[in-house]
C-alpha cells in the first residue's frame, strides 16, 4: 500500500494507507485526547473529543474516524480545537453524575482523566441532567448516572460477542444504553461475560463488588476462608500493580492472597487438571460410544465457561446435551474443599467460605445458580474479579510489587502445565488432547512441546485433526480414528459453530468454547486497558512461558490428583457425579422457559 | 422458539388476537427477503395492533431475528411508533394556571373517578386516551379541556359528562 | 391488464387517445387536491362540483379532474376552469352550485369568488393575471395544477410525460446522461446545492455490482411543503427523474424515503410506481432495452433527523435514524454498504425537463453559479402563503412583495427564516438579497430546502430563536455530544433568556456553545442547528440585552417578560376585565380605575381583549 504524507502540527508525518489522523498522530508521538474511540473494539466518532482542525475543513474533523490524505494539513491544538475538545468534555460532565469521590472508577477514570487533561476547572454548563437509575445483577452493576453514551459497550455486546443485550433506545437527550425496554439487565439473555465492563470509560458498567462480603468473611473467626485464584488471574494482576502485561506473577499472587488473610491458598489450576480427568474421560467414554453404536452426543462441548453456558442455554435450550456436565473448574474446587478437604480438616461444609478469584463476571452469577450447590451449601461463596482482588491488595495496604514469590498451599495449590493454559483460548482443548491422545495410544501427544499448533492463536475459528494409530488394546475401535476438534473464543464463534451443529452439519467431536475473545486471559472480570489486542498477545505469551516452566505439562500426571483420586473414588464415578458435574436449564432467549432472574433485589 | 410456545404467551387466556398476529405473519413473511425492513413491519404491526408493546416487539425480534435491544431501539427512536396503547380520542385537561385555579383539578379527579382511568392511560374501551396538557392558550375560556381537536370552555363536572357522552 | 409501454409511439398513442377523450368536454374544471385544499375539505368541493354539474345537466360539456397542489394553499379549497382559466378561490360545498350555475348557465365569472389582489386591491380572475402565478416561472411545479396525479395517460398527454426517460434510456449512454445534467448546472435542492452532474458522475464511476438510488422525500422543517406538493401533484415526475438518474448511474433499485406524517403522498406514489409497474416503465427491460429498475417506497416514522443523508440510510436498513460521519460518502459506501446516490424530491423533478428540453434551456434560467429554478413554501406574517417556483436569483423582496403580497395586516417585516431551522434570519436590510445558495450564506442564512418564513415587526428574535432550537433539539438523535447536550444546553439558555432570568455571561456561553456545535457536530443537521442563534445574536443582539438586562421583550411576545396594568386615565370602571379575569387577578369598584394584581395576574391577556377602552397596557 502506497504512504500518505501529511502534516500534523507542522510536523511531516509518512504513514501507511488506512491510517486514521489518530493513529497518523500516534506515529509521532502525539496522543491526541479521546474518549469513545477504543482500539479494535470501537471506533464510532460520537464523542467528538479527538475533533481536530484540518486545513480546508469547513468543520472541525474526529482523528479517529477519518483517514489520513495526502497533503492534509492536520492542527491538534489550535485554538478552535482546543476550545471545542474542552467544550465538549464539560458538555460530558454537566450530564454525568460529577460525584467522583464516591465512584470506584475515581482516579483511573477516563472522563476524569479527560477533563484534568483540558483544564477543566468549574462547571459552566449546569442544566437538566439525563440520570437513568441503577441496576443491579448478580454479576453487573449498571449505574446510569454515570454514563456518558459513548457506546462502547454496545459495540462490545452487539459487534464483538453478537449478543446485543445492550443497545442505545429513545433518542436526543433522553438517549440512555440499556437493555430492550429498560430491563434489568439479569432478568435479560445477557450472559454476563462482562466485555462491557472491561471496555466502560467511567463508572457506569462495572461488576457487582464481592469485596465486602469478603472482608466480612475473613473476619469472622467462625469461618474457614479459601482462596482459590483462576489461572488467567496471575497473567494479569501486575498489571494492576502497574507492571507490563507479558509477566506471569504467580509467586506474588500466592503472597498477597497469603497477606489478606485467607485461611488456605489454594489454586484454580488444581482443578483445571481435575477437570480434565473428569471431561476427557467424559469425552473418551462418549467417543467409545460413539465408536461401538451407541447413541452418545457428539460433539461434546467444554462448559468452563460460565458466559457460554449461559449463551447455549438461552440461544439453544435445545441443544444442552452437547454440553459436557463436568462443572467449571473453580466449581468442582469449590464442591471439593466443602466435600472432601472440609472431612479432611475436620470442619462442617457451612464453616467453609470458599473465595474465587476470577478473570471473569459470569462466574459471580455462576455461583448463584441453583445447581451450584452440594449438602445445601454453595459451592462457592465469592467470586472476585482481578480488578477487585488488586484494590483489596491496595486496601490491606499490600505493596504488591515488594512481595515474595511464595507457593500455593498444600494439598491442592499444585497443578501441571496443562492448568495454565486453561486461561487461553485453546488451553482447555490442548490440556484435554495431551491427555486423552496419551490415554487412547499410550504415547505423547505428538506436537512439538506439547503445543497443539492449529488451534493456538486469537482466530475466531480454529480446528485440529488428530489421528489415532497404533492404539491401545482397549481402544481398538478407534484405531483409525481422525479427531476432530474446534476452538472458539468469544460468543459470535460459538454463534457460528452451534449454528452448524443445530443444522447437523458439525464435523467436529469435541469443541472448546471460551465466552471471551481470547479467552480467561481478556475475559470480563481482567484489567482495562487501552489496546486489548496487544495486551491479549502479552498475556498469552505469559500463561505459555507458565506452562513451558513447568516440570509436569499433563493433567493425568499430577501427583496430588492421583492421590486425590485413591481416596475420591474413580474418575466420573459416583462422587463425581454428585460433586463435580451439573446439569443445565433451557432458558430460551429471555429466560422465558425458567423463573430464575439473576436480577438483585435492593 | 417454537410456533405454539408464542402463542401460548401471546394468547394467554384465549384473546382474539391470533387473526392478528396471523396478519402480521403475512406481513413479515412479504418483507423476509428484503432488506432492513424493520421499519417497515413496525409500521405494519402498529396498523394491524394500534401500538407496539413490548410483547409485540419480542414477537418481530423473534420472527426477523434481530436482538430484542435493537428492535426497542429503534421503536423508543421514532416518535411515530407507540409503546402505549391509545384510545381513540386523545382527551386533555389544561392545567395552566388559569385552569388550574378555575378548577383543572377537579376535571382531573372527575375523569378518573368516572372513567376509570389515570393521566397517561387509557379507558379499558379504549375510547380515550387521558393526558394533562400544559396551558392551551384558552385561558379566557378556563377551565377547558381538548378532546383530539376540539377545545371545550368553562367545563364543570356536569358539563363535562355530557361532552363525553357525545363520544 | 394495459399494454405495456415499449417504445414513443406507445406513448403518442396513449397521449393521443388522451386527448381525444378530453378535447369531447367543452370545459375542463381542476380542482387543486393538494393537502392544503384537502384539509380545506376540498373532497366535499369536488363531489358538490360533479353533483351541480349533473344537476345542471352539464355531464357532457365539463368533466372535473383532482389536480395536485396549485400553490395559492392560503385561499383554499381552488378550481381552475379550462379553456377559460378562471380561478375561483374559497370554494365550500354551500357556494359550488350557485358559481357553477352563473359560470355556466348564466355565462358570467362570479367575480366575488376570484383571487383578491391586495396589492392592486382588486379581484383578478383569470389565473395568468394573478401576479401570484405570473412572477413564477414553473418547472418543478409544471405538472402540479395541471395533470391528474391519478392518472399515468394525464402526465403523458398533458405532462409530457415519460418521453425524457424514453429519450434517455434509448439514444443516450448514461455518460451523456450524466453530461447532459452537468451541463444543466443543476444543483442538489435539498439544501446543499452540491452539483447534481458532478454527484451522479461520482455515482457512475464508483465500482460495484450493485448501486442504489434514493430518493429523499423526508421533507420535515416545520412549515416547508414543496416535495410533498410535487409528489402529491405530480408524482410520475419524480417517477421518470428517478428512472433517468438509475440509468445515469447504473442503479437498478431505488428507493424513496417519504416521512411518515404525508400519508396522501406515500398513497399517490405509491398508485403511481403501481401504474408505471403496470404500464412497463418499471420493471425489466424499460423501452425494450437492457435497462430495469424498479422503486420501493420506504416509510419515516417521525424523526427529522432522517433528512440527512447517512440518518436516511441507516433509517432505510432499518436503523436507528442516526447519521455516521463522512467520508466515506453515500457515492463510496451508501446503503448497505453499496454505492449510493442520494437526491431530493425537487432535484429530480427537474431532470426530465433537462433531459427532454435540453440543458442550454435549462441552463438559462437562473445565476451563473446555480441554474433553474427553486421551489419556496411561503409561510408566516404574508398574505399569500403557499408554493412558489422562481428562477434561482430572484430577490426575496420580490417572493415577499410581488408573489406573496406583501406582509399580512399592514404590518412591517422584521425578518424572514430562510432555510428552515438550520436556516438562518435575512433582516430588512438584506431584503434584496437574491435567493442563491452563496449569497444567502454569505447573509447568515442558506437555501435549505426552500422553507422562507416571513415574520413582522411583532416577531420576538429571541423567541424565534427559541423555538428553532427548541425544535432541534427535540430532534436531536443523541448519537454525538456537540449536538446531544450543545442544543440541549444552548435552548435551557434560551429558556432561561425568555423567562426573564438570563445573565450577562449567559450570551457569551451561548455564542461559545452555538460556535462550538456549529464546529464540532457529527451531521449536517447538528452543524446548522446553532445558526438560528447565530444569525440572531448576530443582528438582533440588542434585543437579547433588552431580555437580559432589561428584563423586557420589545416585541412583547415572551410572556414571563410582559406585565399588565390598567392605565386609570382611560379606564372607565366598567369591570370587563374583572369578570374576563380567568383568576381574579383584577379588582376596583364600579365607575372608578381598576388595578390588576400582578402577583396573581397569569398574562392571559383576556382583559385586554375585552377592554372597550384601550385601558390595558401590555409592556
Amino acid at each position: 500500500m502506497a504512504d500518505i504524507a501529511l502534516k500534523i502540527n507542522g510536523r511531516q508525518v509518512t504513514v501507511p494507507e488506512g491510517y486514521t489522523i489518530l493513529e497518523a498522530a500516534e506515529t509521532v508521538g502525539i496522543e491526541i485526547p479521546r474518549l469513545c474511540y477504543l482500539k479494535d473494539v470501537h471506533k464510532f466518532g460520537s464523542c467528538r473529543v479527538c475533533n481536530v482542525e484540518v486545513k480546508g475543513a469547513k468543520a472541525l474533523q474526529p482523528a479517529c474516524m477519518v483517514a489520513a490524505a495526502n497533503g492534509m494539513e492536520v492542527f491538534t491544538n489550535s485554538p478552535r480545537a482546543r476550545r471545542a475538545r474542552k467544550v465538549m468534555v464539560e458538555l460530558l460532565l454537566s450530564d454525568h453524575n460529577c460525584d467522583c469521590l464516591h465512584c470506584e472508577r475515581s482516579l483511573r477514570c477516563e472522563l476524569q482523566e479527560l477533563a484534568r487533561q483540558v483544564g477543566v476547572t468549574e462547571a459552566r454548563f449546569e442544566g437538566e441532567q439525563n440520570f437513568g437509575g441503577i441496576d443491579v445483577s448478580e454479576s453487573i452493576t449498571r449505574d446510569m448516572t454515570k454514563c456518558v453514551l459513548c457506546r462502547r459497550c454496545v459495540s462490545a455486546c452487539g459487534n464483538i460477542q453478537e449478543v446485543g443485550i445492550l443497545s442505545a433506545s429513545n433518542r436526543g437527550f433522553t438517549t440512555e444504553i440499556s437493555p430492550a425496554a429498560g430491563l434489568p439487565i439479569g432478568s435479560t439473555n445477557c450472559t454476563f461475560c462482562g466485555q462491557c465492563t472491561v471496555v466502560c470509560p467511567v463508572g457506569a458498567l462495572k461488576e457487582t463488588s464481592h469485596r465486602e462480603r469478603v472482608w466480612k468473611a475473613l473476619a469472622n473467626p467462625d469461618k474457614y476462608v479459601v482462596v482459590q485464584p483462576a489461572p488467567a488471574v496471575r497473567s494479569s494482576i501486575g498489571e494492576c500493580f502497574g507492571m507490563e502485561p507479558g509477566e506471569a506473577f504467580t509467586g506474588k499472587l500466592a503472597a498477597a492472597l497469603r497477606r489478606l488473610g485467607f485461611d488456605k491458598v489454594f489454586d484454580t489450576n488444581w482443578a483445571a487438571d481435575l477437570t480434565i480427568m473428569e471431561e476427557g474421560t467424559e469425552f473418551l467414554t462418549r467417543v467409545r460410544e460413539h465408536l461401538t453404536g451407541g447413541k452418545s452426543v457428539l460433539p461434546m462441548m467444554t462448559s468452563c465457561s460460565p458466559g457460554w453456558i449461559k449463551y447455549i442455554e438461552n440461544h439453544y435450550p435445545d441443544e444442552l446435551d452437547h454440553l459436557s456436565t463436568c462443572k467449571s473448574p473453580h466449581m468442582m474446587f469449590g464442591a471439593v474443599i466443602k466435600s472432601y478437604y472440609a472431612k479432611k480438616i475436620s470442619k462442617k461444609p457451612e464453616d467453609m467460605f470458599v473465595v474465587s478469584i476470577m478473570p471473569c463476571t459470569a462466574k459471580k452469577t455462576e455461583i448463584a445458580r441453583h445447581e451450584m450447590k452440594n449438602d445445601g451449601y454453595p459451592n462457592v461463596d465469592a467470586v472476585l474479579t482481578v480488578r477487585e482482588l488488586a484494590d483489596m491488595i491496595r486496601d490491606a495496604g499490600i505493596d504488591f510489587t515488594a512481595l515474595p514469590d511464595e507457593q500455593f498451599d498444600d494439598p491442592l495449590g499444585l497443578s501441571t502445565g496443562a492448568a495454565d493454559i486453561f486461561g487461553i483460548t485453546g488451553g482447555v482443548m490442548g490440556a484435554a488432547l495431551r491427555t486423552v491422545y496419551e490415554i487412547i495410544t499410550g504415547r505423547e501427544l505428538p506436537f512439538p512441546n506439547l503445543h497443539v499448533s492449529p488451534i493456538v492463536g486469537l482466530d475466531r475459528i480454529k480446528e485440529a485433526f488428530i489421528k489415532l494409530d497404533n492404539v491401545r488394546p482397549e481402544w481398538a475401535a478407534a484405531e483409525g480414528l481422525e479427531i476432530r476438534v474446534a476452538v472458539t473464543s468469544g460468543l459470535a464463534g460459538a454463534k457460528q459453530l452451534m449454528e452448524q451443529i443445530k443444522a447437523g452439519t458439525s464435523a467436529y467431536h469435541f469443541i472448546e468454547v471460551m465466552g471471551c475473545p481470547g479467552g480467561c486471559i481478556t475475559g470480563g472480570g481482567q484489567p482495562r486497558s487501552k489496546d486489548v489486542t496487544e495486551t491479549r498477545k502479552l498475556r498469552m505469551k505469559a500463561l505459555y512461558k507458565e506452562d513451558e516452566g513447568k516440570k509436569l505439562r499433563k493433567s493425568h500426571e499430577n501427583p496430588d490428583i492421583i492421590a486425590f483420586y485413591k481416596e475420591w473414588g474413580e474418575i466420573n464415578g459416583h462422587a463425581s457425579h454428585e460433586y463435580l458435574h451439573t446439569h443445565y436449564v433451557p432458558r430460551g432467549i429471555y429466560n422465558e422457559l425458567t423463573d430464575e432472574t439473576f436480577t438483585v433485589r435492593r | 422458539m417454537s410456533e405454539t410456545r408464542q402463542e401460548c404467551r401471546f394468547c394467554a387466556g384465549g384473546c382474539g388476537e391470533q387473526a392478528k398476529y396471523a396478519e402480521l405473519d403475512t406481513v413479515i413473511e412479504s418483507y423476509k427477503d428484503r432488506e432492513g425492513c424493520l421499519i417497515m413491519v413496525l409500521h405494519a404491526a402498529q396498523e394491524i395492533f394500534g401500538y407496539l408493546p413490548i410483547e409485540l416487539q419480542t414477537y418481530i425480534a423473534d420472527k426477523l431475528m434481530i436482538p430484542l435491544s435493537e428492535v426497542y431501539g429503534v421503536v423508543s427512536f421514532y416518535s411515530f411508533f407507540s409503546m402505549k396503547e391509545c384510545g381513540k380520542h386523545t382527551l386533555r385537561v389544561c392545567l395552566g394556571t388559569a385552569c388550574y385555579v378555575r378548577g383543572g383539578m377537579r376535571l382531573i379527579e372527575h375523569i378518573k373517578e368516572k372513567l376509570n382511568v389515570e393521566v397517561g392511560g387509557t379507558t379499558a374501551d379504549k375510547t380515550f386516551t387521558f393526558e394533562v396538557a400544559r396551558c392551551i392558550g384558552a385561558c379566557g375560556l378556563a377551565p377547558a379541556i381538548m378532546i383530539d381537536d376540539e377545545v371545550y370552555k368553562h367545563v364543570t363536572p356536569k358539563y363535562l359528562d355530557e361532552i363525553l357522552a357525545g363520544y | 391488464m394495459v399494454k405495456k409501454i415499449s417504445s414513443l409511439a406507445d406513448l403518442e398513442l396513449i397521449a393521443k387517445e388522451y386527448g381525444e377523450r378530453m378535447s369531447a368536454y367543452e370545459h375542463q374544471i381542476l380542482v387543486c387536491a393538494g393537502a392544503g385544499c384537502i384539509s380545506c375539505g376540498c373532497g366535499a368541493v369536488r363531489d358538490t362540483v360533479r353533483s351541480t354539474l349533473s344537476e345542471l345537466g352539464l355531464d357532457n360539456k365539463a368533466i372535473v379532474k383532482e389536480t395536485g397542489c396549485m400553490g395559492t394553499c392560503a385561499v383554499g379549497p381552488v378550481m381552475l376552469l379550462l379553456p377559460e382559466r378562471i380561478f375561483y378561490v374559497g370554494l365550500t360545498p354551500e357556494n359550488i352550485p350557485s358559481l357553477l350555475k352563473a359560470h355556466f348557465v348564466d355565462g358570467k365569472v362570479v367575480e366575488e369568488r376570484t383571487f383578491f389582489d391586495p396589492i392592486q386591491k382588486k379581484y383578478i380572475p383569470g389565473m395568468d393575471d394573478i401576479p401570484f402565478y405570473k412572477e413564477q416561472v414553473r418547472i418543478v411545479l409544471r405538472n402540479c395544477g395541471i395533470v391528474e396525479y391519478g392518472q399515468i395517460e394525464s402526465y403523458i398527454a398533458d405532462g409530457g410525460g415519460y418521453r425524457a426517460a424514453h429519450k434517455a434510456l434509448t439514444s443516450m449512454t448514461p455518460g451523456e446522461v450524466v453530461g447532459e445534467v452537468k451541463a444543466s448546472g443543476l444543483r442538489g435542492r435539498g439544501g446543499g446545492g452540491f452539483p447534481t452532474g458532478q454527484k451522479w458522475e461520482a455515482g457512475l464511476n464508483a465500482a460495484g455490482d450493485r448501486k442504489y438510488l434514493v430518493c429523499n422525500a423526508d421533507e420535515g422543517d416545520p412549515g416547508a411543503f414543496m416535495d410533498r406538493s410535487v409528489i402529491e401533484g405530480d408524482p410520475h415526475n419524480v417517477i421518470e427523474g428517478m428512472i433517468i438518474g438509475g440509468y445515469a448511474i447504473g442503479a437498478t433499485r431505488g428507493f424513496v424515503y417519504i416521512r411518515a406524517e404525508y400519508p396522501i403522498a406515500v398513497e399517490r406514489l405509491s398508485a403511481a410506481i403501481a401504474e408505471a409497474r403496470d404500464y412497463g416503465l418499471l420493471g425489466d427491460n424499460l423501452f425494450g432495452t437492457d435497462f430495469s429498475f424498479d422503486l420501493e417506497i420506504r416509510i419515516g416514522a417521525g424523526a427529522f433527523v432522517c433528512g440527512e443523508e447517512t440518518a436516511l440510510m441507516a433509517s432505510i436498513e432499518g436503523q436507528r435514524g442516526e447519521p455516521r460521519q463522512k467520508p466515506p460518502f453515500p457515492f463510496q459506501a451508501g446503503l448497505f454498504g453499496k454505492p449510493t446516490i442520494i437526491n431530493n424530491v425537487e432535484t429530480y423533478a427537474n431532470i426530465p425537463s433537462i433531459i427532454d428540453g435540453g440543458a442550454a434551456k435549462f441552463a438559462s434560467i437562473g445565476t451563473e453559479k446555480a441554474k433553474g429554478t427553486k421551489v419556496f413554501a411561503l409561510a408566516g406574517n404574508i398574505i399569500t402563503s403557499g408554493i412558489v417556483e422562481v428562477p434561482i436569483g430572484t430577490k426575496m423582496e420580490d417572493i415577499i412583495y410581488k408573489i406573496g403580497g406583501g406582509i399580512l395586516n399592514g404590518k412591517k417585516f422584521k425578518a424572514a427564516q430562510v432555510g428552515g431551522p438550520s436556516g438562518g434570519c435575512i433582516t430588512s436590510d438584506n431584503v434584496d438579497v437574491p435567493m442563491d445558495y452563496e449569497t444567502l450564506i454569505a447573509r447568515s442564512a442558506m437555501m435549505g430546502s426552500g422553507g422562507l418564513i416571513v415574520m413582522d415587526e411583532d416577531t420576538c428574535m429571541v423567541d424565534t430563536a427559541r423555538f428553532f432550537l427548541d425544535f432541534v433539539q427535540d430532534e436531536s438523535c443523541g448519537k454525538c455530544t456537540a449536538c446531544r447536550l450543545g442544543t440541549k444546553r444552548m435552548l435551557e439558555i434560551l429558556q432561561r433568556i425568555t423567562r426573564g432570568k438570563g445573565r450577562m455571561d449567559d450570551l457569551d456561553t451561548l455564542m461559545e456553545l452555538a460556535e462550538t456545535v456549529r464546529d464540532s457536530a457529527m451531521c449536517g443537521l447538528g452543524q446548522t442547528s446553532p445558526n438560528p442563534v447565530l444569525s440572531t445574536l448576530r443582528f438582533f443582539r440588542e434585543e437579547y440585552e433588552a431580555h437580559v438586562i432589561d428584563k423586557k421583550c420589545p416585541a412583547g411576545v415572551c410572556v414571563h417578560l410582559l406585565s399588565y396594568s390598567i392605565n386609570p386615565e382611560k379606564c372607565k370602571g366598567c369591570s370587563a376585565c374583572a369578570r374576563a379575569c380567568p383568576v381574579e387577578a383584577i379588582v376596583g369598584e364600579l365607575k372608578k380605575p381598576y388595578v390588576i394584581d400582578r402577583t396573581i395576574c397569569v398574562k392571559c391577556g383576556n382583559c385586554m381583549t375585552v377592554c372597550k377602552f384601550g385601558a390595558i397596557v401590555k409592556e
